[in-house]
Order: C-alpha cells, then structure tokens, then sequence
C-alpha cells in the first residue's frame, strides 16, 4: 500500500517548478497582468519544452501519457507561481474528452497539435452546471446557436463546448458565425470569456452521447482547478509566515505573537488534509472510478472553502501592505477567487454531491 | 499510487472477519465495564493474535511483528461489524508503547502482562490545579526517604481515577532543578494509603472525571520510568500516543454515516430534515471535511508504512479531529431541534442522548489532551517554525 507521490511525482513537481522560478517570476507575471499581451508565448515554449500541454494524451499523440494526478501536481506549482497560461482546458478537459469521446479522425486532428502546445484550446461548459443570464447552447441542424458564458483557457485557437444536452463539440476560433467576447475578471493571469454563436458549424465528439463523458470532463476539471487553489493557497500561507518572521513591530517579530502564530496554525491545519484530499480525488479520477464523482465535488468544494479563508488570512497577516499591489499577493487572493466560481461554487457544487448520493428528492 | 493492501493482507481480513463472526456472541456489549466479561473476551482477543498483537510474548502479547495494515485491518473488521474491539484506555495505548520504549526490563515483565489482560486499569496523573497547559510548572512532590517516595500534592481532570488500580504520575523530585528537568514519572497502586479520589461531575453528565489528593503516599523506589528527573521527557513520549489516539477518522465517519440516517428519518412539520437545503448543506460541508482528515490519515499511515516524513500532516490530526467531530454531533443536535435538548431519561430521547452527550464529551477533548490553543503553538512552531513566545521573567 503507498499512498503518497513517487519519486517521478516530486521530481515533475521540482523540474516545473524550477522552470517557472527562472521563467515566469513575479515581474514576469505582472507584465502580463498589467500588459495586454493574449498569450504568454514565452512561458508557454517552455512549458512546451517539459511536454505540459500533452502530459494527458498517449504518445501514439505525441504527449506524454501521464495520469491525472500528474497534472494536478503540475497545476498545484502553476497556482504557486500563479503562471498566466491556460491548462485547465487545453491540456486537460480538451484532451480527456477528444481521446474518451472523439473520432480517430478527431484525435489525430487535434491530439497532436494540442500535445505540442502549438493549439490551445478553450471549454464552454458553464451551461451545464448552472446556467447564468439564461445562457444556453443548442445543436440544430449540424450547427450550434446560443451563447456560452465564462469559458477557460479563452485565448484559444478550438473550443470544446457542451451543448444543453451535455453533447460535447469542437468549434474552431475562426469558424463563420461565431463571435468572441473577452470578460475582464478579478482574476487577471488567466482569460475567461463569452461565446456567442450563430448557426456555427460544429465538430460532434460521437462518444458524448453518452453523458458521462460531460461528466468526466467536469470532474477533471474541477479537479485540476481545486489543485491551482491548493498551490496557490500554500503559497499565501508560505508568504504569511515569511513575512511574519521577518515584520517587526513593538519590538519583537510578529510571528512572535500568538494571536498571529495562530493564525498561521489554522491555515495550515486547514490546509494540510486538502493536500492529500487533491491527491486521492485525482488518483481516483483513473484508478476508482466508482468513488470519483462524489470525491471531485467534495475536493473542489472543500478545497475552495479552506482556500478563501487561507487568502484572506493570509492578507490580513501582511496588514496594509498586502491590500497594495506591492507585494502582489492580491494576484494568489484573485486566482483562488476565481478558481473558486468557475465549474461550480461550492454551495452548487455540493448541492450535486448530495444529488450523487440520492439525497435530494427529485 | 497503489490503494489495495495486496493479497497476502486479503487473507488476513477474511481471517479476520471470520473470527468475528464465530466470536461475536461472546463479546460483551457496547461500552459495558463488566470486568470478568471483557477479560475473558480480551484474553481470547489476545490468543487469537486481535488484541496486544506485536507486544511480545514475555510481556503476556501475541507477539507478531510490527505491521501497520494488519492493525489497521484489524480495527476496520471490528468496526465494521460493531463488535467491541481489544482493550484500549491510558494503560494500553499509552503507558504500554511508552514502557515498552522507555522501561528496564524489570518494569515490562511487572507491569505489562497484567495491564493488557485488563486486570490493571490505569490513570494519568498529569494535570493539576496550577498546571494545565503549563505542564511542566507541576508541583505535586516526590521525597526520597530510605528506599521510599513520598509524594505530596494533588491532580485533577484524572480521567477514570474513580476506578483505576494504579496511577502513572508526574511529580517534582528535583525541586531545585529547572522546571522540565525537575520532573520523574512514577507508577503507584491506587489502593497506597494517603490516596483520596474526588470525583468531579462533567457537564456530559459523567463523573469519570476527578480530583486526586495525595497525603504522603509511600511509593518503592524502583517505580519509576526512566531516571530521576527524566520525567519530562517519559511524560511527552505518552503524550505522543495520546494525540495520535484522539480524533480518530474512521470513528467519526460510522457517527456521519449514523448522522444521514438520522437526518433521513427525522421529520419537522412531517418533511424529513434531509429535505431541507439549509440541513443539507451543512451535512455535506461535514461530508467533506470528514473525506479530507481520512486521506489525511491514509497519508500518514502510508508514511509511516514507507518511511516518509508527514510530520504537520500528523500534528494537526488532534486539533482538527477533535473540532471536526464537535461540530458533527452538533449538526445532529441542531438536526433534531427541540428533541436535541432531551437528557438521560427523557421519553423520545433518540439514540440514549448520544449526539447530546458527544457533542459535549468533544467540547472536553477540545480542551483534553492538549488545548486547541497549544496544538497550535505546536504547529505553528513546529510545523511552521515560528519563534517562541518571549518568556516573561518571574
């Protein structure tokens, strides 16, 4: 029995981690944040170079094979180091829907592409969880019409969407018909927009007629999402305590004073467990796949709960400075914000951990 | 990655659930004290390898060798099928691993066989009126007169002294040594004269709880663990057993999964509570909290299994545990309303007043074993490596 990373696992955590402290340190971020650039082409090569986007697909596809757990692990160092690139969709609900649902045609089509990284593509299932402003997606005649709020990895050359009978298609960014809408969110190191679509040709995955599929994409997303939060999370705790150790006022460190050591425990107790809740949920995702849907629901939901309050005690440990933009600690504040929203808050997201258990009349 | 325990530990969970199943009928029921019953049932428990498994034979165990799984199997058979486990309390899960550790030879053969046939309960003589969380500031006196201690003082919050054969206690030998030097762990028997149990009643209702006074109580030299003014560090290795004894996950997830059938059966206004979405939420905020501290606890058992350091995994198992199940016991009060107020011999009293009388034995295990308050220094000092409280001159 070992439940715990493999060596493999820690040494892919170090090397992406490494990679990014050289590429994507803090200055490096805000200038995306600040900038108005689309893509971080500069930190996204490299990632490329480590095979981050195709860490999911088979190598007979040019990636790299690996399971869910290893791109939580890769996504919890991208929400450390809070990396403006998308992942979420392109390297992980796009790829596990084309390789479980899609046509050989499809797969060899974008597989390939997407594993070098030289295709991003963005997911439109906001819809299918929990509809906002009377958005919805339909499919009629070969062609899907309605609008898509809150779409992930937004800058992306292919999208894959859930229509309102969780059906899942691919849209190409150019196709005719089909407009884009950026959405300027609290969040600004990752791009979330709006699709609206007008008679727009669109690539059915045969498979998703099973809806199941939908499902699947959803939980590995929300997983992946809850790790960003975790790794961004650890990263506000780790600030706190480094900046308590080092503040001083009335004549002592403030990490001296209880009122703030306890503080930091709660985080970290908090905290802790989530870490091998992550694990487990996406371990489970590939290998129990009987226990995987109510543990993605609780993981996120649990997850983006002990994160809200890391961020905002974290914050409240740096005192004024950590309101400014000095610091930029309000850039992790925002990812766990965001990440907290998207696929699912927790108050809806528990609401479908209890429909799993039959505890809802229907 | 790998969740299965393999097939040779498959085997030995059929075993396992076999002697259950034959043995059943013959174990006392829930928590009743019948001693002569719980004996035999433990001494079979024994013989059969289930209970003081890797305690070796010389010391009156079963004698395997250490294997975390199989314990683990072992409590999970139990448990699944509700039949009362080996013997635990402060004598077997905590003096016992610590004489096993930190004892001569001489005190093993003495004190261990009896213990674990559950002939000798024990309590914990640590807490007293000026040293709760400032331990080691104990007053209670140990004099060195010809072969003989005579002890001084008094204890409270001992757990079970009411009924306890011998006492493990803390006293100050040393008296002009610093405070955590000072200190030498001594066993005594209950029955010494100079002895008087006070019994203080808890709000739970029990009174398993008291106040011990000791008039010079004539304890043998050699009953002692460790050196004469290594008490501290005799009393912290216990201390470790005890955390990690309390806020046990698996226990909390039977008492979740006995909260949705209660939640499920009750009714307000003839609408089950578990159709209502405020009830709900708040049961699956616990769910999850509940699914977190058990893969907490599988990691750490995988840790110690394979060597690894999970150390603030481990040290805010207590804290968070203990908190947890709280709030759980509370939700089943709030789920039951008005019938959550209900006491002892009340008609409609569901489940024996149980989710009453744990909600608030847990609001005593918050602040039992280690306050909430100095699992957190521990953790942020510890764990986070945050400096020290200045210390005030006195």
């Amino acid at each position: 029995m070992e439940f715990g990373l493999s060596s493999e696992q820690t040494l892919l955590q170090e090397s992406v981690s490494r990679c990014l402290e050289r590429n994507a340190p803090l200055e490096r971020v805000k200038k995306f944040v600040d900038g108005d650039e689309k893509r971080a082409a500069d930190v996204w090569g490299e990632l490329g170079a480590m095979n981050v986007p195709g860490m999911l697909i088979a190598e007979e596809h040019g990636g790299i094979g690996l399971g869910l757990l290893e791109a939580a692990l890769v996504a919890e160092i991208l929400g450390s180091h809070v990396v403006p690139v998308p992942f979420v969709a392109t390297a992980v609900m796009a790829p596990i829907a084309i390789a479980s649902a899609g046509s050989e045609t499809q797969q060899a089509r974008w597989l390939p592409e997407l594993a070098r990284g030289s295709v991003i593509a963005g997911a439109a299932f906001t819809e299918v969880i929990g509809s906002r402003l009377d958005a919805r997606v339909r499919y009629d005649g070969g062609a899907l019409s309605g609008k898509a709020l809150f779409v992930l990895d937004f800058e992306a050359d292919v999208y894959l969407v859930a229509d309102e009978n969780r059906a899942l298609y691919l849209v190409e960014a150019n196709a005719s018909g089909l407009e884009r809408q950026l959405l300027t969110t609290i969040d600004r190191t990752r791009r979330v927009g709006e699709l609206v679509f007008d008679k727009v040709a669109a690539d059915l995955l045969p498979g998703s007629s099973d809806s199941e599929v939908c499902a699947r994409v959803i939980d590995a997303g929300r997983i992946v999402l809850a790790a960003d939060t975790l790794g961004a999370a650890n990263e506000m705790l780790s600030k706190a305590v480094a900046y308590s150790k080092q503040r001083e006022q009335f004549g002592r460190v403030i990490g001296s004073f209880q009122a703030v050591k306890h503080m930091c425990a709660e985080m970290a107790a908090d905290l802790e467990p989530c870490r091998a809740m992550m694990w487990y949920a996406a371990h489970a995702f590939d290998a129990i796949v009987n226990e995987s849907r109510l543990t993605a629901c609780h993981t996120k939901a649990h997850i983006s709960e002990v994160a809200t309050c890391v961020a905002r005690t974290s914050t409240e440990v740096h005192g004024g400075i950590g309101f400014t933009d000095e610091l930029g600690l309000h850039l992790w504040f925002k990812r766990i914000g965001a990440n907290r929203q998207l696929l699912g808050g927790p108050d809806r997201i528990r609401e479908e951990a209890a429909e799993l258990q039959q505890l809802t009349r229907a | 990655m790998d969740l299965s325990y393999g097939e040779r530990y498959e085997t030995f969970r059929q075993e396992t659930r076999r002697f259950i199943e034959a043995n059943a009928h013959l174990a006392p029921p829930g928590r009743s004290l019948a001693r002569e019953q719980v004996r035999v049932w433990q001494k079979l428990l024994i013989e059969n390898g289930y209970a003081a498994r890797v305690i070796p034979r010389e010391y009156g165990g079963y004698g395997a060798e250490l294997d975390i799984l199989e314990a683990r199997i072992i409590a999970e058979e139990f448990a699944r099928a509700q039949v009362r486990p080996g013997l635990g309390g402060q004598g077997i899960a905590y003096l016992v691993p610590t004489l096993l550790e930190l004892g001569t030879e001489k005190l093993k053969r003495r004190f261990i066989p009896p213990t674990l046939r559950g002939e000798m309960l024990w309590c914990e003589g640590y807490s007293e009126p000026n040293a709760g969380s400032d331990l080691a500031s104990l007053r209670t006196s140990a004099v060195l007169e010809g072969d003989e201690w005579v002890v001084n003082g008094q204890k409270i919050w001992t757990s079970t002294a009411d009924v306890a054969d011998w006492i493990f206690c803390l006293v100050r030998s040393e008296p002009d040594a610093p405070k955590h030097h000072g200190i030498s762990f001594l066993l005594f028997s209950m029955d010494t004269p100079g002895i008087e149990v006070r019994p203080l009643k808890t709000m739970a209702g029990d009174s398993r709880f008291n106040e011990v006074f000791f008039t010079d109580v004539r304890v043998p030299e050699d009953q002692i663990v460790g050196e004469r003014g290594e008490g501290w560090r005799v009393a912290n290795n216990v201390l470790g057993h005890e955390r990690i004894d309390l806020g046990d996950p698996d226990a909390t997830l039977t008492r979740l999964n006995a909260l949705t059938d209660l939640m499920k059966s009750e009714t307000v206004d003839g609408r089950r509570i578990i159709d209502n979405p405020v009830y709900r939420d708040r049961l699956m905020r616990i769910q999850g909290r509940v699914m977190a501290l058990r893969f907490n606890d599988l990691r750490l058992l995988s840790a110690r299994l394979n060597g690894k350091d999970a150390s603030l995994a481990a040290m805010i198992v207590k804290l968070q545990g203990c908190e947890l199940r709280h709030q759980l016991e509370g939700l089943a009060v709030d789920a039951l309303g008005e019938l959550g107020i209900l006491f002892e011999d009340s008609p409609y009293l569901r489940a024996e007043g149980s989710w009453q009388i744990m909600y608030m034995f847990y609001m005593g295990l918050i602040i039992g074993g280690g306050t909430a308050q100095i699992q957190k220094n521990i953790i942020s000092e510890r764990g986070l490596g945050m400096p020290r409280e200045p210390r005030v001159k006195t």
